[in-house]
């Protein structure tokens, strides 16, 4: 790692916004420990009531796909038209999908 | 029963008016973003309870002033605040430090007034203010402890912080006429009968943070009659220089 020894971890946040839906990705910030995690994105991306709940992840700990693996990950979704749910209707009484 | 004066709702509002202006110093200055913003919530917090606070007390007082004559256009001996909260910000750990004192007490305060029904008005001030004050005291028990029992560095500097704020602390329990009316009239217990809580619940958060309580007689005091250290002026010179140069200016 090229950060400073003195630097605190890096963390993602993810808040949940209202209940029943998912918690989303908001941001990163730097924390020494989860408490302190949990804390600081309270400050820093829930001050305007954004959120109902937080979930911290260090961002070490997130494994991510690269960039390379693009094609063989995505391209061969694109001609399955039939995994979409397109070919029969929603009731109106369904919401968020 | 005797209406209460407006001297204690003062105190409470130029506690936390003090506070706020102290914490807002740290705006811009905090050891890392996130505590930055942490500070600045803080300060807003405290700010919204003086504003509540003072607006109540200029009501009260019933000679029109309101939270701004009363936050601008006082002089340093007629502000109502305890010691603790006017001492300089110096370091991280001495912020912290004051503010986990202070914290643990203006909980046990807040939560005593939220749950009286003798004066309506300052318990629903209070009952919104637990609130937050819970988060302020969470958030400074947890640096507290991470201080002190963190590096060699780190606990040697909040250990020296504790021993040079813990003077202060003696005040937060001290009664006169004003405490022992509202305790008479049924709003707040007298100081003095938080203080063994207020001890505990710190002598804990010390230990785990490996703080030793230091042993002082000293007793700095004063700050309710008005009697303060040097330092809150200078907080109110730069607190009220823009409204005492322009009265009346508004953004």
């Amino acid at each position: 790692m090229s950060a400073s020894k003195n630097e605190w971890p890096l963390w993602e946040v993810f808040v949940r916004s209202r209940q029943g839906l998912s918690h989303k990705h908001v941001g990163s910030l730097h924390a020494a420990d989860a408490t302190m995690a949990v804390n600081n994105a309270r400050d820093v991306y829930t001050r305007r009531q954004e959120g109902t709940s937080i979930w911290v992840v260090k961002a070490e700990d997130i494994t991510a796909s690269t960039p390379a693996e693009k094609d063989i990950l995505f391209d061969p979704a694109n001609d399955k038209v039939y995994r979409h749910p397109t070919f029969y209707d929603l009731p109106d009484e369904v919401k968020n999908m | 029963m005797a209406k209460l004066g407006h001297e204690w709702i003062l105190r409470l509002g130029d506690d936390a008016l003090v506070l706020a202006q102290r914490l807002s110093e740290w705006c811009s200055h905090g050891p890392a973003l996130e505590e930055d913003i942490a500070l600045s919530n803080i300060a807003l917090d405290l700010l919204g309870q003086a504003r509540a606070l003072l607006t109540l007390a200029g009501e009260r007082e019933g000679q029109g002033r309101d939270e701004d004559a009363l936050a601008y256009f006082r002089t340093d001996r007629e502000f109502s605040n305890a010691l603790l909260v006017e001492v300089p910000n110096g370091h991280f750990g001495d912020t912290i430090v004051r503010q986990m004192l202070f914290d643990q007490f203006a909980l046990l305060r807040y939560e005593a007034l939220a749950g009286q029904s003798a004066e309506p008005e300052v318990a629903a001030i209070a009952a919104k203010a637990v609130k937050e004050v819970r988060y302020h005291a969470a958030h400074s028990a947890q640096w507290v402890v991470r201080l002190g029992d963190g590096t060699d560095e780190s606990h040697n500097k909040v250990q020296e912080s504790l021993n040079v704020l813990w003077p202060y602390t003696q005040e937060l329990f001290e009664d006169d006429a004003v405490s022992q009316a509202c305790a008479a009239a049924g709003v707040l217990p007298l100081n003095a009968s938080y203080h063994a809580r207020w001890k505990e619940q710190v002598l804990a958060i010390l230990e785990e943070a490996t703080l030793n309580c230091p042993e002082t007689s000293a007793l700095l005091t004063g700050g309710r009659e008005g009697k303060h250290t040097e330092h809150l002026s200078y907080l109110l010179a730069e607190m009220q220089v823009l409204q005492r140069t322009y009265p009346g200016a508004k953004w």
